[in-house]
């Protein structure tokens, strides 16, 4: 399909690139955030409530657990949101394009 | 007896058998695919066309380095909990190479680091200053692969020196990027991967089966247990029979709490209270994760395999597997740890070569006792693991260092017009220039734990690569200038500071009192992130607002080929307009 004028237009215009990087930026910064709270939690945990960390969990102290253990699934899980999200909003915009 | 003395005066065939095997697939594969590689662009990024799961192998399998497979148990088992840090960081620093800069990067499509500084800012100039750290922070990043060359091979031979070693796998692989360049890289590295994981799991699992679990052996340090005036005592009530504990290795509850020996060795050396080094282990462990979790984002060698993916969004596919495939890997090496510290806990007296750092390789050995030569086999197999790891992170690392020198320094600076063969003979002569280089630093580096010094590489790629690309991606004010500036101000002080770190552990120069009576000078060099990341950032800013007519003049079709989607095919026609700026 040759892209015609509006289309181009649209494409080019300032509007149009504020609201790509705004979006992508947004659902970014949501997922570092949630995953920033863990990562820099933890040594507060660890700080502030020493003996609660070092609650023995099957063996583990609970900080070992989490470190060594829980953390991994839970970046798969952001990870594995943020592709869906940031695949869903490239073809939203790609449609939105297409349809002007 | 006999056979532990056979072990020590010879060695063993079983464990030399698996590695020699390792090394020699790892070169025929070199050799057979260096037939089908033929152009430069071949060497560069394997013609852009490496399927999402082949790719996410080869990048974990080049990521899953020395430090990985020996290092962080040799860590975790010298310093205990503070050293889980590192496997944490080192697979979450993918998610912000993700969330960031993965898409956008791809969409823009350079080869290297140097290739988007030239074509965000249009200045061949600054490709020129850009290139400096992929050579800085790949020889960093070499030199503990080296020493997990020298640990292991004095492992196998234990009669060779460390720097023999050194000197063999470096010519060996040398040889081996020099005539297969990347394609052959590929393809070795995906199933390099897979090597490392089975040589890390087996191990684990069958020690698993003799010893028991991972929560088990942990429990067996357990400082409450512990009556202190009673050792046996905690022998029989943890139910893990472990091996008494040398004078040199750190107390339970040091091990085993967070802030231990690591964070607080500075603090300690200053002789300050425990409630006045708390703080400061606070401080260490920030800066150690900012350095790490950025740090992924900014390895060289690391992002030139998102221009291997056919699109974007296999470009992040490959990213989700990689997570995946390393994050599986990373649960692995922390129980080897505490493995080596209940039952191997002679390697504390030790140093260098002959000291933590081969827990992996050794400790499946001591199941010899009841299984006979059962342990030398699965020794054998943790040891082809380690000969991938390094064999496979270092030829990463000097085909980016070799594609610095050959691509930008020689094919655009020195001599532009220089002919396919002339490129090609000067990618062989800087393969073998650098690796030369590489094998004389590594041989000074033997008492240096290996993670380590890969953490210090990931320092400087956080204060140096990691704001270039975030800052160049998301802010549209960012000037070539203000891109350099902050580039160099921060990468260049984290390098200095972990030169310095360096030469004073390696007793070059003599810093041990000056060190003692600064405390927080010590951390803040030792783990420079947490002032060289915001330093850099901070530089850019201030730096691009005062040059911001110097912003480029189609920076809005520049952002838009970075952050709107393929489909709408803008590259192309940003490449139309554009004939010089980016990549080929």
């Amino acid at each position: 399909m040759p892209p015609s004028s509006t289309r181009d237009d649209t494409v080019h215009s300032e509007a149009f690139l504020s609201s790509l990087m705004r979006r992508q930026l947004r659902l970014s910064i949501a997922c570092a955030a949630a995953f920033l709270v863990a990562l820099l939690g933890l040594p507060l945990a660890n700080y502030f409530a020493p003996d609660l960390m070092a609650t023995r969990v099957g063996g583990f102290t609970l900080t070992w657990l989490i470190l060594g253990v829980l953390f991994f699934p839970y970046v798969w899980l952001i990870s594995g949101y943020f592709i869906k999200r940031s695949l869903q909003l490239e073809a939203d915009e790609a449609r939105e394009v297409a349809s002007k | 007896m006999n056979l532990s003395l056979a072990f020590l005066n010879g060695v063993d065939p079983w464990i030399f058998g698996f590695s020699f095997v390792t090394v020699a697939i790892t070169v025929w594969l070199g050799f057979r695919s260096a037939k089908s590689s033929k152009t430069a662009g071949d060497f560069f990024v394997a013609g852009r066309s490496v399927s999402v799961g082949w790719n996410a192998s080869a990048i974990s399998g080049e990521y899953l380095s020395a430090a990985s497979f020996m290092g962080i148990a040799g860590m975790v088992m010298a310093v205990g909990y503070d050293a889980l840090w590192y496997p944490v960081c080192y697979a979450c620093g993918y998610l912000f190479l993700l969330l960031f800069i993965a898409g956008p990067l791809r969409r823009f499509g350079a080869y290297t680091i140097p290739d988007f500084a030239e074509g965000r800012y249009d200045s061949p100039v600054f490709r020129k200053i850009a290139v400096v750290f992929v050579m800085f922070i790949g020889l960093f990043y070499t030199l503990p692969q080296m020493k997990g060359a020298g640990t292991t091979l004095a492992y196998i031979f234990p009669g060779l020196p460390y720097w023999v070693g050194v000197a063999l796998v470096g010519a060996v692989i040398t040889l081996n990027v020099a005539l297969g360049g990347m394609k052959g890289i590929t393809l070795v590295q995906a199933m390099q991967y897979w090597m490392k994981m089975f040589a890390i799991s087996v191990p684990v699992f069958v020690l698993m089966a003799v010893f028991g679990g991972y929560g088990k052996n942990l429990n067996a340090n357990n400082p409450t247990l512990a009556d202190a005036m009673n050792p046996v005592a905690i022998e029989q009530s943890a139910e893990v029979i472990r091996q008494p504990l040398p004078d040199k290795a750190p107390k339970d509850h040091d091990w085993v709490s967070p802030f231990g020996r690591l964070t607080t060795k500075a603090a300690k050396a200053a002789g300050l209270s425990e409630a006045e080094s708390r703080p400061l282990s606070l401080v260490y462990t920030y800066s150690l994760i900012i350095a790490l979790v950025c740090g992924t984002a900014g390895l060289p060698h690391i992002l030139v395999r998102f221009y291997t993916n056919p699109d974007g969004v296999a470009a992040k596919r490959t990213t989700m597997w990689v997570m995946i495939l390393i994050g599986i890997f990373y649960v692995f090496p922390p129980f080897l740890g505490v493995l080596g510290r209940n039952f191997l806990p002679e390697l504390y007296a030790a140093t260098g070569a002959k000291g933590t750092d081969k827990i992996v390789l050794e400790l499946p050995s001591i199941i010899r006792q009841h299984y006979g030569v059962w342990g030398s086999i699965l020794s054998g197999i943790a040891c082809a693991g380690a000969f991938a790891a390094f064999m496979s992170t270092f030829s990463g690392l000097l085909v980016s260092m070799t594609g610095a020198l050959a691509h930008d320094v020689y094919g655009r600076m020195l001599k532009p017009d220089a002919t396919p063969e002339q490129r090609m003979r000067m990618f062989k002569l800087a393969a073998i220039l650098v690796g030369g280089v590489c094998v004389l630093m590594g041989s000074q580096v033997e008492q240096l734990q290996i993670n380590f010094m890969v953490g210090q590489a990931f320092a400087i790629a956080a204060a140096s690569y990691f704001p270039l690309l975030f800052m160049s991606v998301w802010w549209r004010g960012m000037t070539m200038k203000g891109a350099a500036t902050g580039m160099l101000g921060g990468g260049l002080a984290a390098l200095a500071c972990t030169t310095i770190i360096n030469l004073s552990d390696l007793k070059i120069i003599e810093m041990k009192s000056f060190w003692v009576s600064h405390p927080v000078v010590r951390i803040l060099c030792e783990q420079p992130a947490i002032w060289c990341v915001p330093l850099s950032i901070g530089l850019m800013i201030v730096v691009s607002k005062a040059t911001s007519k110097d912003v480029p003049k189609d920076i809005r079709m520049k952002m838009l080929v970075l952050h709107a989607p393929e489909a709408l095919g803008l590259k192309n026609e940003y490449i139309k307009e554009h004939h010089v700026g980016v990549g080929h």
